[in-house]
């Protein structure tokens, strides 16, 4: 008989294929973990694991009796990875707890993922979208970080009143998670009377921005940036270079320890710059100096846990206490466990959290202003709590969800 | 591309009519039986996505393996059929999103994937070589960054999500068994389609400019128009394949097609072999289970050098990828093998 080659070939593979794969013993429990291991994000992504370390090595590596067994999946910040990562999470590997995943883009994407799989427990890892929760929610799906909006929150405000800015330029990458902290700014800042001179979108990882800058009008009263990592640096260096000088207000991952290192007049313009986000030294809080004493046991960690360590991580730390109290009982697909999720609430490094109707977070926020330390160094100097902030900042809901999503254009800013 | 062709003629030769005899029988029917031994992951995720990348590459392959023009623009063109099931079809994003039915939508999505290959190939059609590579590659960057950044159409960077497959014959088609026989019908299709076309006249043509493009034009054959419809031939596959990656993920944005997944696909039909259509389909498979299992074996944060590394040992010792390895490595067989047939 005849037997193409390259028949065998496939059918040695399929005959692969099937073979059976090891089960694991009862007495563990799997916990999957999304995070941003590869591509521009990966020292991200990295921080992001550490937080969940840090929240599993408190209640010992174990909760009710079952050890935790976490199985890291990576992603490239892109929504398709996240959803890959999640199904090989799911439907291979059998976990029916998922921490992740990190990005905003993600998140959407791993949020209409879970409508499919109503029995599978997600917690957000650090997606900052908004719709994550507030429109189109699954129901399980939890965020107990906050997004991008109200990481801004009380910024507006402050910009306005107490920084006396009433004119302002936006600089933002352009995709959801900046147009979620513009959202969230622009909010307050106009409904307190500020008005917006004008808006560049600009791609990630963009070098020169010597367009953008000459499209920022003379008349501006401040600049809100809203870049991250190189593209910040980028941004500000080439726009001292230029001769701009009006001040910055920092969008929540815009200021970070490299723009703070940076040296040169750069630096000096920096003095001062607002910014905010779900982060701050709060070094009288016992809660903080414990989790940032933790977090610094991890290897490789960097000196202060950043945005993405301390989200996985209060993100994490409620899966884990629910689980203890409900035994660590899945054979009901999750459905007390998700029960009692919804109803925690609890002191995090950061202050309480609690969650809404829509499972998302209701926590503290933190406004800061770039200052110099004794020994020279810039900082983050802590300059007021925004207290239990809701997802709709306040505002009223129906008036919230009517300003439409985050995109380009929201909100309209009075126009 | 050249250099194939003389092994190439002798390989059509030899494998003769045991193309479609009992080896593709019984491979038909293992794959077949595939869902009664394969969990609803392996179904779809690997054996539904090895199916509908295979036939990217597939489309890849057989520009590349018969025409000699090497594109990097299939997974564009599979993209193109994606973004057009999602805009005029349903999609829960809040863009575009028409709700056309899908017996419209789908054959518009293959007509518009096969129309744009074809424009690609009229613009390539007249570079050979690096510069076919060249072109095709700033076309699949173009057309990324135009997604990328065109909000209007193709709503930017987020893309559009919740796009369902269709449910007919009172089956829904996204569920794991449907969804695989789905791929593996329009799979073989395509293959049956390719083992056709390359010896059909058209194809014959085709392989003869792929080897002498001067005398075939000195023999009165318009090269350009039998390059243009080998493209929109090869983005046919590509288009069939790119509506069912949208039903596959529910879902399409700008990374789905951005240039390191393009280069994927080349990667596929190189380690899969160029000479045979089952190629690009073994290499997807191999790409397919790496890119979902290297991270179980070497840990999250190095199984990108694991896979790296296997598509370097291939392309290292074989001069046809799989095939070609197995080729080297089992001559007697393969002997024995065609005088039985």
């Amino acid at each position: 008989m005849t037997l193409h080659r390259t028949s065998i070939i496939a059918l040695a593979m399929a005959a692969c294929l099937t073979a059976p794969w090891p089960v694991l013993a009862d007495e563990t429990l799997k916990i999957g973990v999304i995070a941003t291991l590869e591509g521009p994000f990966t020292v991200l992504g990295q921080e992001g694991i550490r937080g969940v370390r840090v929240a599993v090595n408190e209640f010992g590596g174990a909760v009710a009796g079952k050890k935790i067994e976490l199985i890291e999946q990576a992603t490239d910040a892109t929504p398709d990875s996240a959803v890959r990562a999640a199904r090989t999470l799911v439907e291979q590997k059998g976990v029916k707890l998922i921490i992740g995943p990190l990005s905003g883009d993600e998140g959407l994407a791993v949020k209409d993922y879970a409508k499919t799989q109503p029995d599978v427990t997600f917690v957000n890892g650090a997606s900052a979208a908004q719709d994550f929760t507030l429109r189109n929610p699954a129901p399980n799906v939890f965020r107990f970080s906050t997004d991008g909006a109200q990481w801004n929150a009380g910024l507006g405000t402050y910009a306005y009143q107490v920084k006396g800015y009433k004119n302002v330029a936006i600089v933002a990458e352009d995709y959801s998670f900046p147009y979620t902290q513009v959202f969230g700014f622009l909010a307050e800042f106009c409904k307190a009377g500020g008005r917006v001179a004008s808006k560049s979108w600009v791609p990630i990882g963009n070098k020169d921005f010597s367009s953008v800058i000459a499209a920022i009008p003379d008349n501006v009263d401040a600049i809100y940036v809203a870049l991250g990592g190189s593209d910040a640096v980028n941004f500000l260096s080439q726009y001292q270079q230029a001769g701009g000088s009006a001040p910055i207000i920092g969008g929540s991952i815009t200021v970070d320890q490299n723009v703070l290192q940076s040296k040169g007049k750069a630096r000096e313009v920096l003095i001062g710059t607002p910014s905010s986000g779900p982060v701050a030294e709060l070094t009288d809080s016992p809660a903080w100096n414990t989790f940032a004493a933790a977090y610094k046991k991890q290897p490789d960690a960097f000196p202060s846990p950043s945005i993405f360590a301390l989200s996985y991580y209060v993100d994490a730390k409620p899966l884990l206490m629910a689980l203890q109290r409900t035994g660590a009982d899945l054979s009901d697909g999750g459905k007390k466990l998700r029960e009692t999720l919804s109803k925690i609430s609890y002191e995090s490094p950061t202050g309480k959290i609690s969650l809404d109707k829509n499972r998302n977070a209701i926590a503290n926020e933190f406004i800061t202003e770039v200052a110099v330390a004794s020994d020279g160094t810039l900082y983050k100097k802590l300059v007021k709590v925004v207290s239990q902030t809701n997802q709709t900042l306040g505002f009223p809901e129906a008036e919230f969800i009517a300003m439409g999503p985050v995109g380009r254009d929201k909100p309209t800013c009075g126009k | 591309m050249s250099e194939f062709a003389g092994k190439d003629r002798i390989a059509a030769r030899s494998v003769g009519r045991s193309e479609v005899g009992a080896g593709h029988a019984l491979f038909g029917l293992a794959l077949l039986a595939y869902p009664a031994v394969a969990s609803d992951f392996f179904l779809t995720q690997i054996g539904g996505l090895s199916l509908i990348e295979g036939m990217i590459a597939l489309s890849l392959m057989t520009l590349a393996g018969y025409g000699g023009m090497v594109s990097l623009a299939q997974l564009s063109v599979a993209g193109i059929a994606g973004y057009v099931v999602a805009i005029l079809g349903h999609n829960d994003t809040g863009v575009q999103g028409y709700d056309w039915p899908w017996a419209v939508t789908v054959p518009l999505a293959i007509l518009a994937a096969a129309a744009t290959s074809a424009l690609i190939g009229w613009i390539s059609a007249r570079t050979s070589g690096i510069y076919t590579i060249m072109i095709t590659l700033a076309i699949a960057t173009a057309v990324f960054y135009f997604a990328q950044q065109n909000y209007v159409i193709f709503n930017g960077h987020s893309g559009f999500a919740g796009i369902p497959a269709p449910v007919f014959f009172g089956e829904d088609w996204r569920a794991p068994v449907p969804f695989y026989y789905l791929c593996l019908f329009a799979a073989a299709a395509s293959y049956a389609g390719v083992l056709y076309v390359r010896r059909s006249t058209f194809g014959l043509t085709v392989q003869g400019m792929r080897d002498n493009e001067r005398r075939m034009r000195a023999l009165g054959f318009s090269v350009i128009l039998h390059k243009v419809f080998a493209w929109f031939l090869s983005g046919i596959v590509a288009g069939i394949a790119g509506v069912l990656l949208v039903w596959f993920h529910g879902r399409i944005s700008p990374s789905s097609i951005d240039v390191a997944a393009s280069l994927n696909i080349l990667v596929m039909a190189v380690i899969g072999g160029l000479r045979h259509p089952i190629g690009p389909f073994v290499g997807a498979l191999v790409v397919v289970l790496l890119q979902t299992f290297a991270s179980d074996l070497v840990g999250a944060e190095r199984f990108n050098t694991l896979i790296g590394l296997t598509f370097l040992i291939i392309v290292y010792i074989s001069d046809d990828g799989i095939l070609g390895l197995w080729r080297q490595f089992a001559p007697r067989f393969d002997h024995a093998d065609r005088s039985a047939g």
